[in-house]
């Protein structure tokens, strides 16, 4: 599971109302390259909570990759920044794509329900009286 | 063979031998890029080149998935069979996999998805695995949820094998009480084995775009049979009653010199509307041969 799908992923259990953000528990995690493409992440990153993803890569250990505040558009798309290493736009497509979380847990911030992940998949599985 | 939604719940169904099938039957492979692509075309998503977050449920081995990353998308898949999704990790697909069910409600952020397609998938949501299921509440999660999550004006095509009218009807319903808008288009609607049907679903007011495409295979001949008025109402639920079963047979004529060549124009018309490869007419079509005797 990437950080993309972490971000947009929220509770489901019964009598939850904001079941967001859900706490990443990694064990193991890998990260694997994709190609960059700015027009994605910048229809994308509208969509995107900051806040969240920001305790995500936290919560991998990785505390340099990401500010506490988010960067301006201007900041992140500007001209050339896509070919610079360590440029804000690449952070952001490393964090979001590129980083798979293998085995850990996501647990829910109002019921304390734990989702597990196993294989880099999240079991959502809900019991009979969570539905 | 009873449709597999007839034989076992889907997480039982989609066992380890049933999953392996998706990655060795390359008709199974075929048929499913086929509906992907097909679905991908319906989705009508901008064509301006910039990748989309799409979903994908009952996205089973990833084979639907592979159709959207060639098209540069990037996808979550939604799968409720642990024995597909190791298949899918098998093949290595490139969107991330979640185990859930769809029933229950998707459990995603509203208005972050730019689009939904589902292949063969929704009508497993009309049968009743468990005690505890209900069809309606759980097509009315389902809907529920994947319209809070879909973007406004993003569309979501779900190509279903509806069991019965009803079964279709129920599934439209719960879809328009969502506050989707839309309908079903359906591909080769003569052909058994070829036909297809797609929800098209948009999110939002309906407008101008949002008009329904039309369906492969219904050309000309369909268009005739709406002007005719209160006739074409009629075709529909048109049954055959006992009567009709039990009469006997009329014993088919056999002319001395064939079927002519009306007849094969006519079976050679019936085949292209089912969707079937026919070659075209030519002054040869159905030429008497030389007498050798």
């Amino acid at each position: 599971m990437r950080l993309l799908t972490h971000n947009m992923l929220a509770s489901n259990v019964r009598g939850v109302t904001s079941g967001y953000p859900l706490k990443l528990e990694a064990t193991n995690w890998c990260t694997k390259d994709v190609d960059l493409n700015a027009d994605f992440i910048r229809g994308l990153l509208p969509k995107i909570d900051w806040r969240a993803l920001v305790a995500a890569t936290r919560a991998l250990n990785l505390p340099e990759l990401l500010p506490e505040e988010q960067p301006s558009e201007d900041e992140i798309f500007a001209e050339g920044a896509v070919n610079v290493e360590g440029s804000a736009i690449r952070r952001i497509h490393h964090a979001l794509l590129e980083i798979h979380v293998q085995q850990g847990a996501l647990i829910c911030p109002e019921s304390g329900r734990s989702f597990p992940i196993e294989k880099g998949i999240p079991n959502m599985m809900l019991h009979e009286d969570e539905v | 063979m009873p449709r597999p939604e007839i034989q076992a719940p889907p997480d039982v169904f989609y066992n380890e031998a049933e999953a392996r099938k998706y990655t060795t039957s390359s008709r199974i492979i075929e048929i499913q890029a086929r509906i992907s692509e097909r679905a991908l075309e319906l989705l009508a998503l901008p064509n301006d080149g910039v990748p989309k977050l799409l979903l994908d449920i009952g996205c089973g081995s990833g084979l639907s998935g592979e159709t959207l990353s060639e098209h540069g998308h990037q996808w979550i898949g939604y799968d409720i069979s642990q024995s597909m999704l190791d298949v899918a990790l098998e093949r290595e697909t490139e969107g991330d996999l979640l185990l859930a069910d769809m029933g229950q409600g998707l459990g995603l952020r509203p208005g972050v998805i730019d689009g939904a397609i589902s292949i063969s998938a929704v009508q497993w949501l009309c049968n009743a695995d468990k005690s505890s299921h209900d069809p309606r509440l759980r097509l009315k999660a389902f809907f529920g949820s994947l319209y809070r999550c879909l973007a406004r004006g993003a569309r979501a095509v779900l190509q279903f094998y509806a069991d019965n009218v009803k079964q279709s009807e129920m599934i439209v319903t719960y879809a328009m009480r969502a506050g989707f808008a839309g309908g079903v288009v359906i591909d080769w609607p003569h052909s058994s084995k070829a036909k297809k049907s797609y929800l098209v679903l948009t999110c939002g007011a309906p407008s101008v775009h949002t008009s329904l495409p039309k369906g492969k295979g219904e050309d000309g001949e369909m268009c005739s049979d709406d002007d005719d008025g209160d006739s074409s109402g009629e075709d529909g639920d048109r049954t055959v009653g006992i009567y009709e079963r039990n009469r006997p047979n009329k014993k088919q004529k056999t002319k001395k010199n064939g079927k002519g060549k009306q007849w094969l124009l006519k079976k050679k018309e019936q085949m292209r509307r089912k969707g079937h490869d026919v070659p075209t007419d030519t002054k040869y079509t159905g030429r008497k041969r030389k007498t050798y005797f």
